[in-house]
Parts: C-alpha cells; structure tokens; sequence
C-alpha cells in the first residue's frame, strides 16, 4: 500500500516537472534558438583581470609600503564621495604609523560634534577613536550629488564582490570607449546622460566618472611612479586591508595550528594502527 | 538492550565506584561510547561520520555561544556588530570563520552520514527509528542553518529570509497570514531577525536531545555495518573503547585538518561576498541564492516552472509556485519513508547489483547536478538540467527503489562478519563455501 501510494505520487512529480516545465522549457529554447536570450551584460560583461598582491596564498603578508599608498589614494580620491564607516583612525596603527602620526592623521579629518558651548550642531577634528567620516549627511544627498546613485561604503568593498581586490583594480583601470560591436548590437547599451562605460562593472554602465583620470594625479611620499595602473593597484590593496585587517594574522595563525594538527592527527594514526594490531580476528568457533 | 558478552563496568578507583552507586553516569558513558558497546568490528571510514556529526554540533553550540555574547540581534545594528567581532573582539574572526565555516562542514559531514545511511540501507529493520529520528535531526539542522545565515543581516541574509518565508504565502487560503505571522510583519525586519535569533539558539538544544535518541535508538540493535549482516557472536564485535575511539581519533584529526584549513586559508570560499552588503530591502541582488548546502533543494524548488493546467482547457489546477514548495517538501520528507519503500531482505549495497548501479550511476549524479544547478542563476540551460535530476530524484526513490528492490537477485552474503574480514582463508574456504547468512525479513 505504501509503496503502491509512493509510486502514484513519485509519478505525480515526474510528469509534472517533465510535461508542465521540463517540455515548455524545451520549446521556449528550441523557439529562441539558444538558451539564454542575448543580452549585452551576457556578451560583453568582462570577469576581473588578473593582478596578484603580496598578501595573496597563504604565506601572503601585507605591503606596508603599498597600504599607505593606497591610503594616501583613498583620502585624496575616493574619499570624496566614499565613507570607509567601518574603520577609525586607529586603526592605521597597523600601517606602521606611529601614535603622533595617527592623531595628527585623525585631527586633519573634520567629523560631526556639537559646539561645547551653544550644544549647537558643529564639527570637530576627529580623535584616534573616531571612524572615516561620510562625505555626506545621508543618503539624498549623496543620490543628488551622484548621478541618483549612492557611492557604497568601501569598508567591505574587497568581501562584497566576485575576486574583490582585482575587481577594484579592475573596475579603475577598466574605462574605455564602448565597443562598436558591442553599439551595433545594443545600441540600448550606450552610457546614457553621466553615465560612463566599463566592461567590469555588472551592467556596463557606472555613473562613476573615471576616478584615476592620469598618471600622477596622487603623489607618493615614497617616491613610486603614480601611474593609474599602480594607484589602483594600491588602493585595492589599501581596501582587501580595510575589509579584513586580520587577514595576515589569520593565515600567521593556521601555519602551527596546521602543523600541530598534523603531528596530532599522525600520532592518532600510529595510535590505531596499534590498538587494531591486537585485534586480529580469532577464528571463527562453530 | 547489548550482547550478552557485552563487558560491565566494574569501576577501580574508589571516587568513581562512589560516583557509581549514587549516579551511574560512569557506567552510562561506558555502556555508550566506552567498552560496554560492542560494534562490529569491521566498521569502514564511512562510520566515524557519526562522531564527525556529534562533534560538529559541539563546535558550533561552543563557537555560537562565544559568538552570542557580541552579537547584537536588532537590525539596526546587526550587520555592525558582526563586523565588531571580525574587528575588535580578541580572536572574534577565528569564533565567526569557525562558526560560518562549522555550518558547512557539519553538512558535509550529514550528506556523507546519510549517504552512507543510504547505500548500506541502514534505515533497514531494526533500525527504522534510528533512520527517522536522523531525517528529523536533518530537517531541525535545515532550520537552525537557515536562521543563522539570517542573523548577519546582510543582503544574502535579508533576501534569503524573504525568500523562504515566501515559500509559506504559497500555501492556499492561510498562505498570506500565515507568513506575515512567522516574520511578525510584511518583510524580514527587526522583530524576525530578533526570532530567527532566539530559535538560532534554542535549536541547537533540542537538536543535541534528537541526537541522545538517535543514539539511545541505535544502542538497542547496535551499529550496522558494511556487510549488513548481523553480528552473530562474540568474534564479530569490539569494544567501541579503545577500538573506534582510536580510529575515531584519527579520522577527527583528518576533518579537523581539512576544516581549519578552510578556516585559515579560505573562509569565505564557501560564503556569498552579497552577504557582506548591508541588508537593503530596496535593493534586490542580480542572483538571490541560498548557502550551498540547500542548493540540491533549492534546485528542486525552481525546477517547476510551469503551473499545472488541463491541456487545452486551461483550467489551472496548482500554480508552479506551490507545486515547487510540495516538491522540495517532498523530497525530504520522502526520507522518512525508505525503510518501507526499499522491499530487499539484503541490506548492504555491495550484495544488490541493480540498487548499487542506481546508486551509483543514478542518485549521485543526480545530486551532483541538483547541487550544481541549485547554485547557478535561474536561467537555460541550468533550469532544464534541474528538472531532469528533480524528475530522476522523485522516480529514483518513489519508483525505481521500490521496483528494483523487489525484483533484483542479491549475491550471496558472507557467512558472518568475521568470515568477511577474514576473506575465505585457506582454512574456512571448504567449509564456508556455500554456507549464506540468512537475509533480514523486512
């Protein structure tokens, strides 16, 4: 009985899947010629170029140099309508600045405070322990300033997309005229009005204006070239940094839990191969 | 309830015989997991998945609780607080990867205990009640997993919320209310994210009092094993303690290995990078995609696309949607149901030919492609190729099993554990030739 109903209603859901989507499904295909209709994020959408960092693998370690360059990048740059909310000025401890260098970082960054005397809405130089302020009030007004698009925060930016850091390096070096193909095609696909085409980004178009426009626009304090394919280089670094300041200290740790683990896990190995010894199978007593 | 020549616990120490006599709780973790078990002796490295799960439940009652003490479960400031402990909190990263990533490989670990479960029919009599307490178990830690990814907040956690508890609004007549009561309002927000959080740790609980029953259920027939027939006397059994408490060690210490490792070296390999974006109700992600241990079921939900309707008529008789929700239901619940579904009186796989070839060449591909499809973004040719493993799924457990399961001739069986782990030895051949053990009745 059980098995008789089990079948019915096994039956049930194979005709079901088969002849009322499987079938359809095959003739929308067949209709259409290919499997997805074409679209040009289909066709032209590119996947992040290849760039490699030194904190990169598991033995991967940060580039003190390249954080504060890219740091100087994102103050100079990308801070001008990207919040870094999650990080605070102390946090820059960890790119080798000592203690004077933090608070004097800190206090050249203006952030929302109240005026000690009238308690009236004012701005203050920030401390160690404040955070990167936004560059504005909220979100209307970054949607006016910005083509109707808000600029996301860049804390995470490297975890919150596909191959996050050669996704930002990708995404600033990645501005070019469209493709003639890719017009003749989808003609819909030209950037519209403040709108900027890039292959990298999911829909093509940004409303982003290139923000590395020219080689030299930062100038490093360490005296490397600021060639747009280095700056974007660093800031990418700069960001895998601030979306996950424990990553180096992360694989630093998983070197000797592994080899700890290791030695454990033989000796448990020898460890049955010797209680298992004893236990030969007697013959069987019939 | 054990063998006859299953061994007594005689305590030594004066403490422990004083702790004896007043609660015996020596004697039960001796008569569970010490000497007092006898189990076959030729258990393969498909049994230490048992222990792998149990200890997987530890890891993450101990990871969560340390994980609770920081987070915060108000949506204004869940996503931040996470980042808190990612950031601020002493050793919080490595709390949140071993926890993220322990969700993952606890399902591993599952998937390989049923599967296992499965080619060896363990769900056979005796142990149906092992069997359904374990589909119970399975379903409860579906629940908790999907609630945790919840508590982030991020936009994986917001959308995936949404779209499981839109699976409910699917249900005739009480669908609409009914998911409005569950999320206690319109959308995923505070007052579900604050729920999610409290069953997030309730769950656990009730899972570790399933698990005492799973293992309360298999201590009444013993553990099955590779040959599926019955232990016939003392020469096929070994104490648990120190037989597979040694090998159990060894094949912890090769999980542990392999998850660290992933803790380390990759720990957001397996998650969605949309999960470190703010929840944002206004904003939908290209692919709303679940954790890729529901990608086979979530496959099966979006294999039905079309909704059932008499050809010609257009009558609608069941909309794609619920048919879907019935369907991935189903396909869990259809667990529940093997022990009577599969009519063979052999268990193992290795004795039945056609069940094995099924096995092989049917179910795991099939799962393999419901994984691969579950995960893909809801497009041709992905949706095709879910609804022919949703069709081979269905037919494979409800159909093919019991057909086969009736009609095939099982191999002869060994004679007994010890003749099968010894081989036919130049002593027994002439003797055991011949000479089947009896199959089970089911």
């Amino acid at each position: 009985m059980i098995r008789l109903a089990g079948i019915l209603i096994g039956l049930f859901f194979v005709g079901c899947v088969l002849l009322w989507s499987f079938v359809p499904g095959v003739a929308t295909v067949l209709g259409q010629g290919s499997f997805v209709e074409p679209t040009a994020e289909h066709e032209f959408h590119r996947d992040p170029k290849h760039v490699s960092f030194q904190h990169d693998g598991a033995f991967g370690t940060w580039d003190i140099g390249q954080l504060q360059r890219g740091f100087k990048v994102y103050k100079e740059v990308c801070s001008a309508c990207h919040s870094l909310k999650l990080v605070s000025f102390r946090n820059l401890a960890q790119l080798g600045y000592s203690e004077g260098q933090v608070k004097a970082e800190a206090a050249s960054w203006q952030v929302p405070g109240v005026d000690p005397v009238t308690g009236e809405a004012a701005s203050r130089p920030a401390a160690p322990t404040d955070y990167f302020p936004s560059p504005y009030p909220n979100d209307v007004a970054a949607r006016a300033a910005n083509n109707n698009a808000i600029p996301p925060d860049l804390s995470l930016i490297t975890k919150a997309r596909h191959h996050g850091p050669a996704y930002v390096y990708s995404l600033l070096t990645g501005y070019q005229p469209p493709e003639p193909e890719l017009l003749a095609e989808f003609p819909d696909a030209a950037p519209g009005e403040g709108l900027y085409h890039n292959p990298y980004f999911a829909n093509l178009n940004i409303a982003m204006a290139p923000p590395l426009a020219a080689d030299g626009q930062v100038e490093f304090d360490d005296g490397t070239v600021s060639t747009v394919d280095q700056m974007a280089k660093d800031v990418a670094a700069f960001l895998t940094w601030t979306a996950e300041p424990t990553l180096v200290k992360r694989k630093q740790t998983g070197w000797p839990v592994l080899g700890f683990l290791l030695f454990a896990t033989v000796l448990a190995w020898f460890a049955k191969r010797s209680v298992w010894a004893s236990a030969k199978p007697s013959k069987r007593h019939d | 309830m054990s063998f006859p020549w299953a061994r007594h616990y005689q305590p030594v120490n004066p403490v422990m015989r004083f702790f004896d006599e007043k609660l015996p709780l020596p004697r039960f973790v001796y008569n569970a997991v010490g000497a007092g078990y006898p189990v076959p002796r030729n258990l393969n490295y498909f049994w230490n998945f048992g222990v792998l799960a149990g200890f997987c439940l530890v890891l993450q009652i101990v990871t969560g609780v340390v994980l609770a003490m920081h987070y915060a479960s108000n949506a204004n400031v869940a996503f931040e607080s996470v980042e808190h402990i990612m950031r601020d909190v002493n050793w919080g990263w490595l709390m949140r990867y071993a926890h993220a990533n322990g969700a993952s490989f606890f399902f591993v670990v599952i998937y390989i205990h049923i599967a296992r479960g499965m080619f060896y029919s363990s769900y056979k009599a005796p142990r149906e009640m092992i069997w359904l307490i374990g589909v119970v178990i399975f379903l409860l830690l579906m629940a908790t997993a999907f609630m945790g990814y919840v508590l982030p907040w991020g936009q994986m956690s917001f959308w995936g919320a949404k779209v499981i508890t839109g699976l409910f609004s699917a249900i005739p007549l009480v669908g609409e209310p009914l998911q409005i009561w569950l999320l206690g309002g319109y959308a995923p927000d505070n007052a579900a994210l604050n729920r999610f959080f409290s069953l997030h740790f309730l769950l656990p609980f009730v899972i570790a009092g399933c698990v005492i029953l799973h293992i309360w259920a298999l201590h009444i027939p013993g553990s099955s094993n590779p040959t599926g027939i019955e232990v016939k006397d003392e020469s096929d059994t070994v104490p648990f303690h120190p037989y597979y408490t040694a090998k159990d060690g060894f094949g912890l210490g090769v999980f542990l290995l392999i998850y660290l490792a992933v803790v380390f070296f990759g720990p957001n390999m397996l998650g969605h990078p949309d999960n470190y974006i703010p929840a944002n109700p206004l904003s939908t992600p290209a692919h709303i995609v679940p954790e890729w241990y529901f990608w086979p079921f979530y496959a099966i939900l979006r294999a039905f696309t079309g909704d059932l309707t008499i050809p010609f008529l257009g009558v609608a008789l069941l909309p794609a949607k619920l048919l879907g929700v019935l369907a991935m239901f189903a396909a869990i619940l259809v667990w529940f149901f093997l022990p009577w579904l599969d009519r063979s009186p052999v268990r193992s796989g290795h004795y039945r030919p056609l069940f094995r070839k099924f096995f092989w060449f049917g179910l795991l591909p099939c799962m393999a492609l419901l994984f691969y499809c579950g995960g893909a973004p809801a497009e041709e040719p992905y949706v095709m190729l879910s609804q022919l493993a949703t069709a081979y799924y269905f037919a494979h457990f409800l159909v093919i099993l019991p057909i086969v399961s009736s009609i095939e001739k099982p191999e002869p069986l060994p004679f007994s554990i010890t003749e099968a782990v010894l081989g036919h030895g130049a002593n027994d051949k002439e003797v055991v030739k011949g000479e089947y053990a009896e199959p089970v009745a089911v």
